[in-house]
């Protein structure tokens, strides 16, 4: 009876932690991601680096053809400026209307969240910071693919 | 089920021709294969589908996977198709090769035919868990074994199974953290591999089986499971099983686990814990 009771504890016990992890999950409040990213300069490293990277890949660069880059790198630099806790306020469109007959596939989108994160690498940035960031940037996908 | 075989392949030739093959999902996102041939784990089937296909692809893979224990040896070979990330196919062979004996049936051979269908939900992206479910039949080859142990059916067997999983995105330090926790109705004993259901009981229960992980890059994921198994043979006692497990998955072609399985008391043979190597290849 002992032996069948410890096994019922241990899955209790995983059970319990699986339980608690939203609870874990706290929000930043303050500007720790920002500086993490290396402020202003970091995120702009890493605008210019995500644009490099959307120019070599021929699938995702032909949806920026007829784009305003400097508006996008503007744009892009003070959202990510913003969700990150930094002193900015995004002055751009919704992502909605933004990228509205684009038609982006869920594969694009990924597709593009992998530049990114070579973007990310590129400019030196932890695992663990890219993860905090592309974690505020996940929920705009809806806004974004197949619009 | 040579029938179902050809049927199968069939099908998904058929597919090819119209469909198109893709990996659109998130590195890493698609897990690796577990022991059955369903997308997962290791031991335990979790709620994402084994390709990498997301709504407008479908892709397939073939897996391989050993388990060396002190007085058995399982070797698992199979293949599986996902459709628009919301169905998976898969058909696996295992064979539970036995030491130390002298005359008789020294393996058993079961085939798995799968299926899963993703319900709701998406592994990383929402709010909301993916939630998945599934059934595995499965196949005695040879039931020599699974008789002379007492098992009620000696022939086939049914596991339903629900799974959910989830990823969080940086909760973990900076890591990504994945949970699966898996219900399945089962009266399989030892996986099926010594028939299904016993004296002790001989209907479907529900077991409970779970699974955590940290993600330490995009490439290297290291994790636990637990897999609690019925107990239906009064002769034989059968324990739950759990590994720890290293996956390293470089791309989207190919990934390799590396586990340490507890299987517990197999068939009166104490402590049958070893070395787990799967490997999992993606064709298109
Ligand atoms: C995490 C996901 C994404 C975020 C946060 C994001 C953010 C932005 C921002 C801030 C802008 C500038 C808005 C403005 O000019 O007011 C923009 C524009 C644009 N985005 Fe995205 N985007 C994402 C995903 C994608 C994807 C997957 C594609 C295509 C594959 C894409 C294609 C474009 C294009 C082409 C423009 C320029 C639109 C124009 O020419 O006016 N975006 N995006």
């Amino acid at each position: 009876m002992v032996i069948p009771m410890l096994r019922f504890l241990k899955l209790c016990s995983l059970l319990v932690l699986l339980a608690c992890l939203p609870a874990c999950q706290t929000q930043p409040t303050d500007d720790a991601l920002y500086h993490e990213l290396g402020g202003m300069e970091g995120i702009t490293r890493i605008t210019d680096n995500f644009i490099y990277e959307i120019g070599f890949d021929k699938n995702i660069v032909r949806h920026f053809e007829e784009t305003d880059l400097d508006r996008f790198r503007e744009k892009f630099i003070e959202q990510v400026c913003e969700l990150s806790g930094g002193p900015c306020r995004y002055s751009g469109d919704s992502m909605v209307d933004v990228h509205t007959n684009m038609n982006i596939t869920e594969a694009e989108f990924n597709q593009t969240v992998d530049l990114l994160i070579a973007a990310m690498n590129r400019s030196g940035i932890a695992h663990p910071t890219q993860n905090k960031l592309l974690a505020l940037l996940a929920p705009t996908r809806p806004d974004i693919i197949y619009q | 089920m040579t029938t179902l075989r050809y049927l199968l392949a069939g099908g998904v030739l058929a597919f090819a021709g119209w469909a198109q093959a893709g990996a659109g999902k998130l590195q890493e996102t698609a897990g690796v294969t577990q022991v059955e041939g369903s997308g997962g784990g290791g031991l335990v089937p979790w709620a994402t589908l084994s390709g990498y296909d997301t709504r407008d692809e479908w892709s397939s893979s073939v897996f391989m996977t050993r388990v060396s224990l002190p007085d058995y040896r399982l070797q698992v070979f199979g293949a599986s198709a996902s459709i628009y990330d919301r169905l998976e196919l898969s058909l696996a062979r295992q064979t539970f090769e036995l030491k130390n004996v002298p005359f008789g049936e020294r393996e058993i051979n079961q085939r798995i035919l799968g299926l899963k269908a993703r319900v709701m939900g998406d592994i990383v992206y929402g709010n909301w868990p993916q939630m998945a479910v599934g059934v595995q039949y499965k196949e005695l080859e040879n039931d020599a074994i699974a008789s002379a142990i007492g098992a009620q059916d000696t022939d086939h067997g049914t596991d339903l199974y629900l799974a959910v999983s989830k990823a969080h995105l940086g909760v973990l330090w900076g890591y990504n953290l994945v949970w699966d926790l898996t219900l399945r109705a089962t009266k399989a004993n030892q996986f099926g591999l010594l028939g299904y259901g016993g004296d002790n009981n001989d209907s479907h229960e529900v077991m409970a089986e779970a699974a955590v992980a940290a993600l330490l890059s995009r490439q290297l994921a290291i994790g636990f499971e637990y897999r609690q198994k019925p107990d239906n043979l009064s002769a034989l006692e059968e324990e739950d099983a759990h590994d720890v497990f290293v996956a390293y998955l470089p791309n989207k072609q190919f990934n390799i686990t590396f586990a340490w399985a507890d299987l517990g008391i197999i068939a009166g043979e104490d402590n049958q814990s070893g070395a787990y190597v799967s490997l999992t290849g993606y064709l298109w």
